[in-house]
């Protein structure tokens, strides 16, 4: 399975390159305007979600460098103690929905003290696999199209980073443990 | 909600730093936040270009249309208020396979376009519509088949092996978008409710009728 999917993953791309335009030059269409013509589009977008970035990273930032988060680790360590999450992955289920560097910097930092194999490295791992980073994704897709009220988007979001999260730890408790 | 978490986010770092002696750390970061944003949106520039050149000609090739029919019921179940055929429903599902085979930078570009299919659609255009509500809950819990930056950093460290979180991470990221779509379902009914029965009778309707759901749900999230 695994061979498989690595397989597609790597002949997918540059088979999609190819068939796009094949398929559009058989059906007539003039394929490098129309590539010019949307691409035209890509660099509006891409400046566009500059000012939700920068404003969204420079909080995340602050929040990290002030020390805060490691104050809201120590304040919630009884708590997921008493329900048998380990202690050393709480940053990181905190980190992951706000910046996917450091949340996969956090996770390396754990995979290297504590051992790839080790019960704490198996849960980072299926911890940063598992979701992507929510506050990033809300501010460059909506960012990209000018939305401003995103309703319930975030809470649907962070709140899907916790059951991931907590899934995340009792899996592996399970199936390695 | 994302007005009040990033005010509480820069607030809480000013007040914690004043009170730990890291105000200039804190303020280094904020440039440094600044900075990397900045670079993150550069980054984005050539996979944004390159890819919707690409799906434009998909698109001019009748491509997406064919894909957005093809593979419909799943995406129908998920969108319901999305028009039969219409080309964000193609986008939605190159998106989403482009997530599940774990093609990051692809997979941006082509949500980045549904989302601007799907605000063609949109009446008002800076209040995000239930479809893209749902299409960025299915990007924020992504499910991905193979993890690979994570199984190249296990290899890195020696692990024995490095692929057996493949498993446990699929049951994990289905169990969260699992709960995603689930949530979505949940608050897009209550959206979709007048503003006066939503909070069983325990405030008085006097929400302005354009717009009130929405705005009910932005303070009820701040709350």
């Amino acid at each position: 399975m695994y061979d498989l999917v690595t397989a597609l993953s790597i002949w997918l791309i540059p088979a999609l390159i190819v068939f796009i335009p094949l398929y559009a030059a058989f059906r007539k269409i003039p394929v490098y305007e129309s590539f010019v013509d949307g691409a035209k589009g890509g660099f509006d977008t891409a400046i566009a979600i500059i000012p939700h970035l920068v404003g969204m990273m420079v909080a995340i930032n602050m929040f990290r460098a002030s020390g805060a988060m490691e104050l809201m680790v120590q304040g919630l360590q009884p708590m997921m103690a008493a329900i048998g999450i380990p202690s050393e992955v709480l940053p990181l289920g905190m980190l992951r929905p706000l910046t996917g560097a450091g949340s996969l910097a956090y996770t390396t930092h754990l995979i290297e003290n504590y051992g790839p194999d080790s019960m704490i490295g198996r849960i980072a791992s299926t911890i940063q696999g598992s979701t992507d980073t929510t506050l990033y994704v809300l501010t460059v897709y909506f960012g990209a199209i000018g939305i401003r009220r995103s309703r319930y988007a975030l809470k649907v979001g962070l709140f899907s980073d916790l059951v991931g999260f907590v899934a995340a730890v009792f899996i592996c408790l399970y199936i390695f443990g | 909600m994302v007005n009040w978490i990033w005010l509480l986010l820069m607030t809480i770092s000013v007040v914690f730093a004043a009170f730990t002696g890291r105000l200039e750390a804190v303020t280094e970061a904020a440039f440094e936040g600044a900075k990397s944003g900045v670079t993150v949106s550069f980054g984005l520039i050539s996979v944004l270009v390159f890819w919707m050149g690409m799906m434009r000609i998909g698109e001019d090739a009748g491509l997406l249309n064919k894909l957005a029919t093809l593979l419909s019921p799943a995406v129908r179940f998920l969108f319901p208020d999305v028009p039969k055929g219409h080309p964000a429903l193609g986008y939605i599902m190159t998106n989403m396979s482009a997530n599940i085979l774990g093609l990051g930078n692809a997979a941006t570009p082509m949500g980045i376009k549904a989302m601007q299919e799907l605000q063609k659609l949109n009446p008002d255009k800076e209040t995000a519509t239930p479809a893209m509500c749902t299409l960025l809950a299915l990007n924020t819990s992504s499910i991905t088949l193979v993890p690979t930056t994570l199984i190249a950093i296990r290899m890195n460290y020696g692990s024995a092996h490095p692929a057996e979180i493949v498993g446990t991470t699929l049951i994990a990221t289905a169990i969260a978008t699992a709960a995603a779509i689930l949530a979505d379902r949940y608050f897009r009914r209550r959206a979709m409710r007048p503003p006066h029965t939503t909070h069983r009778g325990s405030r008085p309707a006097t929400s302005p009728a354009a717009g009130g759901a929405a705005e009910t749900i932005d303070r009820e999230a701040a709350s």
